[in-house]
């Protein structure tokens, strides 16, 4: 037998091996490349030179990489939190005793199947034409203003992204409610600990678990935060939504900012590394106290 | 305490009325837009006096549905289809060999770290790669889903191995079958829960992907449905009537996979963001 010759039969070798090598091929090296034009002045064609650290002075000191930083936080930021918010209100009420249960679940999860890009197309058409329409109707300057047009954008694009996300996290806590014995329930009852006290006290932390899956993917997908703004505001108005992604690829690939923004991608991977590993540190050790 | 029959009637209004208002009034105005004609265009939400199918009929010509259907469906069936076949072996033999060799257990932690790196940190090398490598088509963008795919389906995978006794492919061993044998007479018929899981995701993620397609396929020919919403939304410009039609055959889809498949789909996500 061959078995004997190898340790491990070499056909999990090459199972293996040729999706290694071309992962490998086609991510690691794409990424790896990046990390190395990141030092150069490369345009994404011709001749290059190295360039030191030049590009990440660029990435630091530029008004625009910073801004679209600063925009990026605060819109991970807000939207998590408000995406946690919903949901666990929803999953609560979708776990009640209410009637059309299966009916309504269904509802409130459909947003995950559309696709982001015709959504954001969809709620421009509300934000442009629909609200507005209303705000003549009762006669109000302040909602007959396109939103996406003035400086309060960003709380339209947070809010097509709680439309968009609170389906994936209402799922997950939905099913992190059904996994709590009833029985803890009855004990919290007899300890007095009914309606929001019982909340806050006995499901929000048994719900420990699905709080730390939603925090870190849903703070890692919003800091990569990208169709929704390439629909609705294409980063605008000026550049007061243009967030980390969007940037790179718009200037990137169309402004000559090959280089600089290669070195931008490698700043946004370290935060996105950063921030999910200390949050997974944090939100596992919040689980063993409280599990 | 409440006896368990009583239905809670005041989260149940309050439910059905968020999904009234947030999920069927955007719904119902995509559709009545889509049927409108211009001068109906006064009072949005009014109920059409006449219905315009011909705005569908121009959609589809305008941007050539049948073909970007063609090319979207390519890139999601093909997809599906040979990352199940790929990614479960791989995963398999991971999994099984992990303790036996460094080998299986370096490229484990070699995928899964690949998890951290998001799509944009390598998406500009990635297009100058890609033109050298010519794969700006779908068969090329197919090719990529596959592998982009392993991380997350080696970890969804793994973790679902990790749960079948080892004793099984021992017994199928003595039996005398090879190891693509045993993974696919024994273990696979097994995975069955985890591999609708991984095809949920697969299928979601290509169908409705736009970024990738965006920096790939620039050849008209070659778009999908999603991407050639964008292209032509310059030319939809104020038809609003005509893009509507349009999103509304893009929706259509996947809102009939999702009448039938509901349930299937909802316990696989969880299945797959649980593990």
């Amino acid at each position: 037998m061959k078995a004997k010759h190898w340790k491990v039969n070499p056909v999990y070798y090459i199972g293996v091996g040729i999706m290694a090598i071309l992962f490998f091929t086609f991510h690691t090296v794409p990424f790896l490349k990046g990390v190395f034009y990141s030092f150069t002045d490369w345009k994404g064609f011709g001749d290059w030179n190295f360039v030191g650290l030049k590009n990440y002075g660029v990435v630091f000191s530029n008004k625009d990489i910073l801004s679209a930083y600063f925009f990026t936080f605060k819109f991970a930021l807000v939207s998590t939190i408000l995406v946690n918010i919903v949901s666990l209100f929803l999953a609560c009420g979708l776990s009640a005793n209410v009637r059309f249960k299966s009916f309504l679940r269904g509802v409130y999860f459909l947003p995950y199947m559309l696709g982001m890009l015709i959504v954001g197309f969809v709620f421009n058409f509300i934000f442009g034409n629909l609200i507005p329409e209303l705000g003549r109707a009762v006669k109000s300057d302040a909602l007959s203003t396109n939103i996406l047009g003035s400086s309060h954008a960003f709380w339209a694009i947070v809010f097509v992204t709680i439309w968009a996300g609170c389906a994936f996290d209402t799922l997950i806590y939905m099913a992190g409610l059904q996994a709590i014995d009833k029985e803890i329930y009855e004990a919290a009852a007899l300890d007095g600990a009914i309606g929001w006290k019982r909340f806050i006290r006995v499901t929000f932390p048994l719900l420990a678990p699905s709080f730390t899956i939603n925090m870190v993917l849903s703070v890692k997908s919003y800091l990569m935060v990208y169709d929704q703004i390439m629909a609705m505001t294409g980063g605008g108005p000026g550049k007061s939504t243009t967030s980390i992604a969007v940037m790179i690829y718009k200037q990137g690939l169309g402004h000559g900012q090959f280089a600089v923004q290669t070195a931008n991608a490698v700043v946004l991977f370290i935060v996105v590394v950063v921030i999910s590993v200390f949050q997974l540190r944090v939100l596992e050790k919040r689980e063993e106290k409280v599990g | 305490m409440k006896s368990r029959k009583k239905y809670n009637e005041p989260v149940t209004v309050i439910l059905l009325a968020g999904a009234a208002v947030f999920i069927f009034l955007p719904l119902y105005m995509t559709l009545v837009v889509a049927v409108k004609d211009t001068s109906q265009m006064q009072h949005i939400l009014s109920f059409p006096k006449s219905i315009h199918l011909e705005n569908f009929v121009n959609a589809w010509e305008m941007t050539d549905y049948p073909r970007k259907f063609f090319n979207t469906a390519f890139i999601t069936i093909v997809n599906v289809i040979a990352t199940l076949l790929t990614n479960s072996f791989a995963a398999y033999a991971i999994s099984r060999n992990r303790r036996k060799s460094k080998f299986f257990s370096v490229l484990y932690y070699y995928f899964i770290s690949a998890l951290f790196i998001p799509f944009h940190v390598i998406m500009l090398p990635l297009v100058v790669q890609a033109n050298t490598f010519h794969l700006d088509n779908i068969v090329g963008i197919t090719f990529l889903y596959v592998i982009f795919g392993m991380p997350m389906n080696t970890f969804i995978y793994c973790g679902a191995i990790r749960q079948i006794p080892e004793a099984l492919d021992e017994a199928a061993m003595i039996d005398g079958a090879s190891p693509l044998q045993v993974f696919w007479y024994v273990i696979f018929p097994v995975l069955k829960p985890t591999t609708a899981t991984v095809a949920i995701l697969s299928v979601m993620w290509t169908w409705n992907d736009f970024t990738m397609p965006l920096i790939l396929l620039s050849d008209q020919d070659q778009q999908t449905l999603q991407l050639s919403q964008y292209v032509f939304q310059g030319q939809f410009s104020t038809n609003y009537n005509l893009a509507f039609a349009s999103y509304t055959l893009v929706l259509i889809p996947i809102l009939v996979i999702y009448l039938f498949a509901q349930k299937k789909i909802m316990n696989g996500v969880v299945a797959g963001a649980v593990k």
